[in-house]
């Protein structure tokens, strides 16, 4: 699946205008509340129409100013998840569920609608009103509604931003199971960096002021903090590829393979050994050594070779950038450091990192073994 | 009980009634939808150019429409030419001035139920395929309908009424525009008629309940349904 949009809409004193090129099926759509993400969703849903400018998904254009064209919401065959569930209030789940097929000529067939109510468990819920529903369940179904209508493409609008910590935990997963394992493109938008390293694990678009400011590999945002904003900027850092190798249930731990290089997390429950797994390493959890430290408390010592020391935009801190076996781990130290361990290009150091900073990741599950 | 005269008075009551909102539903759905969710400049004279019969006497409203569309009015001439349509005098004028006294009353209800929908469910549905007059059929006039039937009972209830403005534009016709109203003013200014006019108040009454009660059901139905 592809997207190719540019498209400028001036809203009052807002103005969106936006670049966004993606091949890969599943895009995370970051930015700050108010920076335009929902913005952009509306145009791409053709729920408001940009003043100039292109759209095409699939490569089947659905804007396009210079020739008048305007394909209107229901004919682009694009899903939509909104931040509220947006449930028809005077029907059922299930005739909620069969909306969109009273009006397309591909109404989903018994099977198709028994495998997307089966994949959000909300088979009890069929006959139910909804404003019985909790604020999950209702998400839920509004999912297993967009999903029904087989679109080529499936907006999530900040989906878990209305829900409580407890119902976030409900849900997310079976947004999860989507980005993994179906084949439906998506486009996921967050503020919340956790929420977006789960789902979105290929192609990061982030987006200020109504304009796409960064778009490339999720790896690659992950290290610039200047677009991580306030809030989730000290999140900045690498991603690791790893392998669970082995538990060691005696501690607690969980033993990954980077790929010769151990590395020890807490435990990790509902991975199975030999699965691949990506580990996000904050940068300021990262130490440098240049000899091996011994007599450490500190689990984790990877070998590395320095690539480049990036002056930061804070006056206290530079950016360490090593290979650790051909993958890119960044460390934050301060001045202060840098000035006694002098780090030079091909350089040898060793990254120490305790387990527990490893600990609440956003365990992406990259599926193969 | 009743004799055929009173039984003639209320068949016609009730089908001049009937007709006036029958008509008027669906200029006021759009009306409403207009008043509700238009952001056009128009909306301040519209809305109280539908307000107006409210306030206005309703003699002066039947002989605005006297003027307009009696025989020789402005548009009533064309009309009976061209198209064979009378107003004046004639049981459809009476269907027309109750029509028009009780278009606020129905306009209203049905606009702040429109008002009270959310527009984001709309945008959700057009998401999900649906062309925008399908969109107002199976959520917006759904969602709308408590409003709707509000509208209908009470305009409904103000065309069974109205008398200023039908015997001003209709006049008093026994058979042709004698509704209720008409019908027990008539007979109190008989002597010896208040016994007949007492029947045709306690129908009027039971009219009014019974209309009053059917609506509350069918939107107590509505609501069930929609919850």
């Amino acid at each position: 699946m592809s997207i190719d949009l540019d498209v400028r809409l001036r809203q009052g004193g807002f103005e969106l205008a936006c670049r966004l090129c993606s091949e890969q099926r599943v895009i995370g759509l970051f930015g700050p509340s108010g920076a335009g993400k929902s913005s952009l969703l509306r145009v791409i849903a053709g729920l408001s129409r940009p003043d100039s400018g292109t759209i095409a998904i699939a490569g089947r254009r659905v804007f396009d100013s210079a020739r008048g064209l305007h394909l209107p919401a229901h004919r682009r065959r694009i899903g939509m998840v909104f931040q509220q569930p947006r449930l028809f209030p005077h029907l059922n789940v299930r005739h909620n569920l069969d909306y969109g097929g009273w009006f397309s000529r591909r109404r989903p067939s018994r099977t198709r609608f028994g495998q997307v109510v089966d994949m959000l468990d909300i088979g009890d819920l069929l006959d139910r009103r909804t404003r019985d529903l909790s604020g999950g369940e209702a998400q839920r179904v509004a999912i297993g509604r967009a999903l029904l209508c087989d679109p080529e493409l499936l907006l999530l609008d900040e989906p878990l931003a209305s829900l409580d910590a407890p119902r976030k935990r409900e849900v997310l997963p079976y947004i999860e199971r989507l980005s993994a394992q179906s084949a439906l493109p998506i486009v996921f938008v967050s503020h919340q960096l956790d929420e977006l390293l789960r789902l979105a694990n290929r192609h990061v678009a982030a987006i200020r002021n109504g304009e796409i400011v960064f778009s490339g590999p999720t790896a690659e945002f992950l290290a610039r903090a200047d677009l991580l904003g306030e809030e989730a900027g000290p999140a900045a850092g690498a991603l690791l590829e790893a392998r669970l190798a082995a538990h060691e249930p005696e501690h607690g731990l969980s033993v990954l393979a980077c790929p010769r290089q151990k590395i020890y997390v807490p435990r990790l429950t509902g991975h199975r050994i030999g699965e691949r797994v990506r580990l996000h390493v904050r940068a300021r959890d990262v130490i440098l050594a240049r000899r091996p430290p011994e007599q450490t408390s500190a689990l984790n010592q990877l070998v590395g070779s320095v690539i480049e020391i990036r002056r930061d935009d804070t006056d206290y801190a530079v950016d360490v950038i090593l290979d650790i076996d051909g993958q890119r781990l960044d460390a934050r130290i301060t001045r202060r450091s840098a000035a006694a361990l002098d780090p030079k290009p091909g350089q040898t150091l060793h990254a120490v990192i305790k387990s527990l900073a490893l600990a609440e990741q956003a365990w992406q599950r990259l599926g193969g073994l | 009980m009743l004799d055929a005269n009173q039984l003639q008075v209320l068949q016609l009551s009730l089908t001049v009634a009937g007709t006036a909102v029958a008509f008027s539903l669906p200029p006021a759905l759009a009306v409403a939808w207009f008043l509700a969710r238009s952001r056009s400049r128009l909306k301040m004279p519209v809305d109280a150019l539908v307000h107006l019969p409210l306030v206005l006497p309703p003699v002066v409203t039947g002989y605005l429409l006297l003027i307009v569309l009696g025989r020789r009015g402005l548009i009533g001439g064309w009309l009976a030419e061209h198209l064979g349509l009378v107003f004046a005098f004639h049981w459809t004028g009476a269907a027309l001035a109750g029509a028009i006294m009780g278009f606020p009353l129905m306009v209203r209800p049905i606009r702040l139920s429109l008002e009270a929908i959310d527009p984001r469910i709309e945008a959700a549905a057009a998401t999900l395929g649906a062309r925008p007059i399908l969109v107002w059929l199976t959520v917006t006039v759904p969602l709308a309908l408590p409003g709707v039937i509000a509208g209908l009972v009470l305009a409904f209830a103000r065309a069974l009424g109205e008398f200023g403005a039908t015997i001003t534009f209709a006049a008093n016709i026994p058979g042709e525009t004698r509704t209720l109203p008409l019908a027990i003013y008539t007979f109190i200014q008989v002597p010896g008629g208040e016994s007949r006019a007492a029947q045709l108040i306690a129908i009027s009454i039971a009219v009014s309940l019974g209309a009053l009660m059917v609506s509350e059901l069918i939107a107590r139905r509505v609501k069930r349904l929609q919850a």
